[in-house]
């Protein structure tokens, strides 16, 4: 049971849960994210902003969130320097074997993804905990304008190619990342295993498109 | 066929090796790429100097011993063959042709393009096999198996440990023959019996000589020269989590 924590197999499967975890976060957060452009009223998504960072069911959902991301890189790293290593001396010429093209810059795709988290969470999410966001007084209770801030940022151009170019490259680690947790689960079927990568495809791009759509609806309305 | 080649060549483990550029002339499409590799030998002994040293044996297509690394894939650009069943007639006159060895931490160089998979064998030696005792031949029908899992099996029993899957490998990783080793013996009712005890030596065996970790990228099925698929990596993963669990 131990080796869970230490063989390539048992780092690979608790890394696959977590990726399959935050496959599921992300189809939450990009539903309250939409609320922004679903609803006039911004204060649809302040209230729910102001749920998500006073539940205290969310609060421990978040505890379990960030030990998730962790496991994910910590792992991802560690497996990946292992993979290095396993092939200290690289070929002269280049591999041109028939693979899934997204897999082979799984490490790439991530780090750029982990870059655009940083400064999400500095930008967003520190202001949302320690106060420094803007308030707006509704029925006497002050709520953070969390929706006028995105509102004002997605008005600028550069916010807008930032954030669009973040997600895009999270859509390529998705199209691999959700079919290749499935098979190191041990699921691989002749029948279900193209659905599954159908479904990743269909996943990634309703991602890439939800997310990006709050931005360009933004911008040019 | 004029062809130029590039070949690494390397005088041992210990020294640093290097590409060296090789002219070839009236070569036949028809002839096999270790026959190429013949030639080229034959004339390097007639001037003087020392031969290509590459691994090869039955030149039958089935015992995996050739392996060669043509122009970035392993056993070149043909598929489902080994490098041994390969023809010059995949060429084209005037092509440069490169040639490497397998390049994997657990696959150290000998010489020149021959490599030491002495770590698939201890592999083997850590759970590739069933402990029965070796008596007379049992009856065909004494234990039924399904057709199914007998099929599944055999073709998990195709591999012939040339070492393609870590060569084609980006993380130089062992699970497709790994699995392909499980799954031939766990699909059968004689392999069952130690499956748990099999996997878990085989997998701490895997990682102690240094293999990558399978990303699922597939470039180890694209290229095995037995067709093994990437199902038997997954059913590894199953046998590996009823193992542990």
């Amino acid at each position: 049971m131990s080796s869970i924590f230490t063989s390539s197999l048992g780092k690979k499967l608790l890394m696959s849960l977590a990726g399959i975890f935050l496959i599921i976060f992300l189809l939450v957060h990009m539903g309250i994210n939409l609320l922004i452009v679903i609803f006039d009223d911004p204060m649809v998504y302040n209230k729910a902003a102001h749920i998500m960072s006073t539940n205290i069911l969310i609060k421990i959902f978040e505890i379990i969130l960030f030990g998730g991301f962790l496991l994910h890189m910590i792992y991802a790293l560690i497996l990946q320097i292992q993979n290095w290593v396993a092939r200290p001396n690289r070929y002269n010429k280049a591999n041109y074997s028939n693979t899934s093209f997204f897999s082979k810059f799984m490490i790439h795709t991530a780090l750029i993804t982990l870059v655009f988290l940083v400064i999400h969470m500095m930008d967003f999410y520190l202001k949302a905990k320690f106060g420094h966001a803007a308030e707006v007084i509704v029925d006497g209770k002050a709520y953070h304008d969390f929706a006028s801030e995105i509102i004002d940022k997605f008005k600028m151009l550069p916010f807008v190619i930032f954030y669009i170019a973040a997600f895009v490259f999270l859509g390529f680690h998705l199209v691999h990342g959700f079919q290749s947790a499935f098979k190191t689960l041990g699921m691989d079927h002749k029948k279900y295993t193209p659905v599954v990568q159908f479904l990743a495809i269909i996943y990634s791009t309703i991602i890439v498109g939800g997310f990006s759509f709050i931005p360009v609806y933004i911008y040019f309305l | 066929m004029n062809l130029k080649l590039k070949i690494w060549r390397q005088k041992d483990p210990n020294t640093r090796g290097k590409f060296v550029n090789y002219r070839l002339r009236d070569i036949s499409a028809d002839s096999s790429f270790l026959e190429m590799l013949d030639v080229l030998n034959e004339e390097l002994i007639s001037k003087g100097e020392e031969p290509v040293v590459y691994d090869h044996d039955c030149r039958e297509g089935i015992c995996g011993a050739c392996g060669l690394y043509i122009n970035g894939r392993p056993h070149g650009p043909d598929s489902l063959i080994t490098v041994c069943q390969l023809h010059m007639r995949k060429f084209k006159d005037g092509d440069t042709i490169v040639i490497e060895p397998w390049r994997a931490r657990a696959f150290p160089i000998i010489r020149d393009l021959m490599v030491n998979r002495n770590a698939f064998d201890a592999l083997i030696q850590e759970g590739g096999y069933v402990s029965v005792n070796t008596g007379s031949a049992p009856d065909a029908n004494a234990i039924l198996v399904k057709k199914e899992h007998a099929d599944l099996s055999m073709d998990a029993a195709a591999c012939i440990g040339c070492g393609a899957c870590v060569a084609a490998c980006k993380n130089a990783s062992a699970m497709l023959f790994v699995g392909a080793k499980i799954s031939q013996l766990a699909l059968l009712p004689q392999g069952k019996i130690e499956s748990n005890r099999r996997v878990m030596d085989m997998v701490a065996k895997m990682d102690e000589l240094g293999f990558g970790n399978c990303t699922n990228t597939g470039a180890c099925e694209a290229e095995c020269p037995k067709g093994i698929t990437l199902t038997n990596i997954a059913r590894l993963n199953r046998e590996y989590y009823k193992a542990t669990f």
